[in-house]
């Protein structure tokens, strides 16, 4: 198991969390909150070592479109590259979207 | 309809993940998740051995109501863990059962439904989930004498270990075709015995031992559901609209005369039904 965190600046307050996916094999978790400071923060638990520059490049290219100052959570389960991005797409959809 | 309609008509209880399942049984917009995932009531012990956490622990405890009666599900996740009750997920559960006794107690009704999908134990948590277990059978045992506490076993994963007992214990148990349920999985049966004794690639001869259609079939379980959204949630309403009937491990007579019918060197799924079959 290896632990990250990184930070990215924010232009706007998030309002509502968000909770989605499982830890299960090849998925992951998300939870996006208000973060407590103006910038955002992610903080990854994954199973698989070693693969801290591809998570990297997913954020930055994240946080390209993404500017609100969530604290984002994510624990995986050896979810690739893709479903990674889908997965926090999909709590930004839940955190923004009409229904709750 | 078709059967390639009404296939599509259905939403699959299996697919949903345990907070789905909840959502979807309980009436429309009453779900209320107690200790959910930004609790952040988590294992303490899965990290310590290199294991990722979910932040609900695998458990999903939802307040809401049941045909308009207040209702409490503790929905198992299957995909974290292999449903594994550890430390905190089984508390979580037990005290959602032992919180529905209270009610009771306080001259007030809840509806409690289980939904299992577990391998029993977390092995990482050894004691501390078999600990949890026991609270959560006696808390069915105790919570039964009021209101029929339902268990529903979705599949795939089925229901296994200290758990298939909790599962036992239910006054209602729920099973879909895919489902299965047992005491120790094929698995290990295989890893332990030997492929001789069981191959547990073999998913006919499985299923037919375990599967939810061979549980029913023999007793152990009470209703056959499809793996249909629907028809789980009219399922379990209607168990609740039968009230408290005569639970199944209360008969131990019953089943001492049954385990009597039975020849251990010549047993099988068909011999069975035919000793136990109830319909």
């Amino acid at each position: 198991m290896e632990n990250m965190r990184y930070e990215y600046p924010a232009k706007r307050p998030v309002t509502r969390r968000a909770h989605v996916g499982v830890v299960g094999s090849g998925d992951l978790e998300v939870l996006l909150s208000p973060s407590p400071g103006a910038n955002a923060e992610v903080v990854i638990r994954t199973s698989v070592d070693g693969y801290g520059h591809v998570w990297k490049s997913v954020l930055d290219r994240f946080f390209q479109r993404y500017d609100g100052a969530a604290k984002i959570e994510l624990n995986d389960f050896g979810a690739t590259p893709g479903i990674v991005m889908l997965r926090l797409n999909e709590a930004v959809e839940a955190s923004e979207g009409d229904t709750p | 309809m078709n059967a390639h309609d009404t296939f599509l008509a259905r939403q699959s209880f299996i697919e949903l993940t345990a907070r789905e399942r909840a959502r979807t049984l309980l009436d429309p917009g009453t779900f209320r998740e107690l200790l959910g995932p930004f609790d952040h009531l988590e294992s303490p012990w899965l990290a310590m051995q290199d294991i990722v956490c979910q932040a609900d622990d695998g458990a999903v405890i939802a307040r809401g109501t049941l045909d308009g009666e207040p209702a409490v599900i503790a929905a198992i996740e299957p995909a974290f863990q292999g449903g594994s009750i550890g430390e905190v997920s089984g508390a979580k559960i037990a005290a959602a059962l032992e919180l529905a006794l209270s009610e009771f107690e306080a001259g007030r009704a809840i509806r409690p439904v289980v939904l299992f999908e577990t391998g029993g134990v977390r092995l990482q948590e050894a004691n501390l989930g078999l600990a949890a277990i026991a609270e959560i059978q006696a808390a069915i045992v105790a919570l039964r004498q009021h209101v029929p506490v339902v268990g529903v076993i979705g599949g795939m994963v089925g229901c296994f270990g200290g758990m298939s007992l909790a599962a036992a214990l239910c006054t209602d148990l729920v099973m879909t075709r895919q489902a299965r349920l047992g005491m120790n999985g094929p698995e290990v049966i295989e890893q332990e015995a030997g492929i001789e004794e069981l191959d547990s690639g073999d998913r006919r001869l499985i299923w037919s031992m375990i599967g939810g259609d061979e549980r029913v079939a023999v007793g152990l379980a009470d209703t056959l559901v499809e793996d249909d959204t629907d028809q789980v949630r009219e399922t379990v309403l209607g168990a609740f609209r039968r009230g408290v009937q005569k639970h199944r491990t209360e008969d131990v007579d019953g089943f001492i005369a049954r385990l009597a019918q039975v020849n251990p060197d010549a047993i099988d799924p068909d011999t069975l039904r035919t000793l136990w079959g109830t319909s």
